[in-house]
């Protein structure tokens, strides 16, 4: 049976490099895959979201930002920021990395199946940037891609793009069930003797409850990519009504336009906590690690998670109330939707209880996991705005909307994803990165998000539309909001800018940093206690590790360090009884 | 054989005992399905991940058919089979689920002799299951050829009226008869290593088991199909 979690022998031991760093079936190495594409990705959509500041801030300077252009840029900045760099990092990454090393397992339960969803991931990459060199281009129909737009004339890419990106999306949907399968099933079934589920970390329950919530919500998009496919393809008539496009009345009779949204939308909020929570679990572990201080409220901790992704099914269509569906959805979805707050508020409220009188050291991980909780209340609050049907509808479709989602689950979870780099850098790759650096890095990257994304809650509010290529001469849009997008567009610039002393800290440091301590920050959770560092295949050497606490032991009373490791026995020398 | 610890609480009021209890067995060390293989597990996760897809298809299917305009073929004789000049509303597709859920009868007997260790009877019972889940599609194919060539139905075009129902029917159909090809060749691939005995080796039969929770669940989504498609 292969349930025997502590049997050498399923491990697949390549000898030759193409084996260990290409073929591989290694958790860490396929996590490392996984984060170096979907970085890759996240610096083309960087790039693309630079060049609509461009526009947006100097409008009509840049001849090569045609309107389809910007629309091409919009549609895929935001589909490769949600999905193809923050799913696929903070659960390919993060999640191959961190479950099997804080669960105390050798590897993922079928490294096989790993391997695989890393590789179809990439051909999902691949399917994706392939559009962008078919005739018409990539998609501009909105990262929403809703239907009939994107798949009339009129539309750029809506020959190929639109087939390319869904094409792509089902695949990515395949690759995500191979890795999300594995991460659930491991942490079900391939804990290690004493860690139980309530003695997990944060960062685990958050990835876990986020893989089960994608395995649930990607079916929604999945079915609405095969009947795009089909509308564009076969001429069938699930998403388009007859309309007249160009001059002409279309062959499509009697689709639903709104069945698309609520499919994609089925998916598409879940998917906001298939992010969030993932970077709510790792900021808990950045916060407690670094206030040497338990967290607060463990318990409610990880109930508020499993809460939230319970709740996260029943709220999509609070992005739909413009959408013409029946008014008393909105009531309900309303309501959901506030309701949701209040296991949101108690994780905020337990962050900062965790840092109330804490032994708070100040490290860039620490600013970065701070940093969290000023954009993701900021951004939370903007939600109860738009989260209120008669308060939405004059907002919907401002930048006051661009302005929300970037706080919340833009800018949040990169927040955290830089903290949790920095983090767990030393761990996996033996170095230290440099101190200055990350700084600067840190201080940019944050003010600078709030240079960008508060004025545009501002102009958002005096009406200005998202996804317009330029406002040309408008009554209602006075003529500060120019410059407002002008300091925008200027504020971008330097924070994209400041992006490659991060690029340049951690490739430098790859090499030249000083070697890292096995457990720089004094880390109780089980990935700083493997024998190696970085951590080798198998992970645990001969035998694996016996889990005897939970892994908060931060500072406690008559204890010889400030931090009891979870496989220290209980008894052995400078501990407490268990608790 | 298994230590777990219960915690007792002396608190009065709050959570039930017995419901404490299932939430300490739930999170115990280890595994949370005690002794239960892990390609099970994850099958069953597999299988709740699917649902979603088959769910979504066919909620898509009920609002689009409910809010059509044109109207809607009538199923009894679109799915009817002229047998000697006599029309019998369903007869093909109530001979395909009969055939279908032969093939759970015979998987189950499958899954069981695989547990008892009895090679050849596990093997050709599954053959068995492979055949009538092929069967099962090439009847599929007959059902489709006739709505394509005799009664005209395309993807895109219906001459009885709403266009959403070839649009629909073939697309699920479709996605539920690749279901099943792929459960056939999964079936066939699973039957040979049984065949060379690569199971009494391992002394594990759980791949049987487990190619049988997919095969039980494709046939449990045909149930569904059939019903939303051809009795409403």
């Amino acid at each position: 049976m292969a349930t025997i979690a502590d049997d050498l022998r399923p491990l697949h031991h390549p000898k030759s490099w193409i084996g260990k760093y290409v073929w591989s079936q290694d958790h860490k190495v396929i996590a490392l895959q996984y984060a170096g594409t979907a970085i890759s990705v996240g610096i083309i959509a960087l790039v693309l979201s630079f060049m609509m500041r461009l526009q947006l801030g100097f409008p009509g300077r840049f001849h090569f930002i045609q309107p389809e252009n910007y629309l091409q840029f919009v549609t895929l900045h935001g589909m490769i920021m949600v999905v193809y760099l923050l799913t696929a990092l903070l659960l390919g990454g993060f999640g191959n990395y961190l479950i099997p090393l804080m669960v105390g397992a050798r590897d993922m339960v079928f490294p096989f199946v790993n391997m695989l969803s890393y590789w179809f991931y990439l051909l999902s990459v691949i399917v994706l940037l392939s559009s962008i060199f078919v005739p018409g281009g990539p998609t501009g129909g909105g990262w929403t891609l809703y239907p009939p737009q994107t798949i009339t004339g009129g539309t750029p890419g809506s020959n190929w793009g639109i087939i390319l990106m869904m094409v792509s999306l089902a695949i990515f949907i395949a690759a995500f069930t191979m890795g999300g399968l594995n991460y659930v099933t491991t942490v079900l079934q391939a804990r290690t003797k004493g860690m139980t589920l309530m003695r997990m970390p944060c960062s685990v329950w958050g990835i876990f409850v986020a893989s089960i919530m994608g395995l649930l919500a990607f079916p929604a998009l999945f079915v609405a990519a095969v009947m795009t496919i089909l509308d564009a393809v076969a001429g069938t008539s699930f998403f388009v009504p007859q309309i007249v496009s160009m001059g002409k009345l279309t062959q499509h009779v009697g689709g639903s336009p709104i069945l698309y949204q609520h499919l994609f939308w089925f998916f598409g909020h879940p998917e906001v906590y298939i992010v969030a929570l993932p970077a709510f679990g790792i900021v808990s572990d950045l916060i407690s690690v670094h206030a040497r201080k338990n967290i607060f409220g463990y318990r409610m901790m990880v109930w508020a998670i499993i809460i939230i992704g319970a709740l996260s099914f029943f709220v999509w269509a609070h992005h739909m109330y413009v959408s013409g569906m029946n008014p008393y959805f909105g009531f309900f979805f309303a309501t959901s939707t506030l309701i949701i707050a209040i296991p949101t508020a108690i994780k905020v409220y337990n962050w900062l209880l965790t840092l109330w009188r804490g032994d708070i050291h100040l490290r860039v991980p620490m600013l970065f996991a701070i940093a969290f909780l000023f954009t993701f209340i900021h951004g939370g609050l903007s939600g109860l705005f738009l989260g209120n049907v008669s308060v939405d509808v004059p907002l919907s479709d401002t930048f006051f909307v661009v302005g929300h989602f970037h706080m919340v689950m833009g800018v949040s979870p990169i927040l955290v994803i830089f903290g949790a780099i920095y983090h767990w850098y030393p761990k996996i790759t033996g170095r230290m990165w440099n101190e200055t650096l990350a700084r600067a890095h840190f201080w940019v990257t944050f003010l600078g998000a709030y240079a960008i994304f508060m004025p545009m809650h501002y102009i958002g509010i005096l009406g200005v539309p998202r996804r317009y290529y330029a406002l040309g001469e408008t009554a209602f849009i006075p003529p500060s909001v120019h410059y407002v997008n002008m300091g925008i567009t200027i504020a971008a610039g330097i924070v994209f800018a400041a992006q490659f002393l991060f690029f340049y800290n951690m490739i430098w440091s790859y090499f030249r940093g000083p070697k890292a301590d096995p457990n720089p920050w004094g880390g109780a959770s089980l990935e700083w206690q493997t024998p190696d560092t970085p951590p080798t295949h198998g992970n645990w050497g001969p035998r694996l590790p016996t889990v005897y606490r939970w892994a908060y032991d931060y500072s406690v009373p008559g204890a010889a360090h400030d931090f009891i490791p979870q496989n220290e026995p209980p008894g052995a020398a400078g501990s407490r009884a268990p608790a | 054989m298994d230590q777990r610890t219960t915690i007792v609480t002396t608190e009065p009021g709050g959570v039930p005992q017995g419901l404490r209890d299932f939430a300490g067995d739930w999170a115990a060390d280890q595994e949370v399905f005690r002794r239960v293989h892990w390609g099970k597990a994850m099958m069953w996760i597999f299988l709740l991940s699917d649902t979603f897809i088959f769910s979504s298809f066919l909620v898509s299917y009920m609002t689009m058919r409910s809010s059509v305009t044109a109207p809607w073929p009538n199923t009894a004789e679109v799915f009817g089979l002229n047998v000697f000049g006599v029309s019998v509303p369903l007869l093909l597709i109530a001979i395909m689920t009969f055939v279908l859920i032969s093939s759970s009868g015979t998987m189950a007997m499958a899954v069981n002799f695989g547990y008892r260790g009895n090679r050849k009877a596990t093997a050709r019972l599954m053959v068995a299951t492979a055949l009538f889940g092929a069967t099962f599609v090439s009847m599929q194919a007959f059902e489709w050829s006739k709505l394509i060539l005799t009664e005209g139905v395309r993807p895109w075009y219906n001459p009885m009226g709403a266009a959403q129902f070839g649009a629909s029917f073939f697309m699920i159909t479709g996605f539920h008869g690749l279901h099943v090809s792929i459960g056939v060749i999964m079936l066939l691939i699973v039957a040979s290593k049984v065949w060379r005995g690569h199971y009494d080796r391992k002394g594990d039969y759980s791949a049987v088991e487990i190619a049988g929770l997919y095969w039980h669940f494709v046939d449990l989504v045909w149930v569904f199909i059939f019903a939303f498609f051809y009795l409403w």
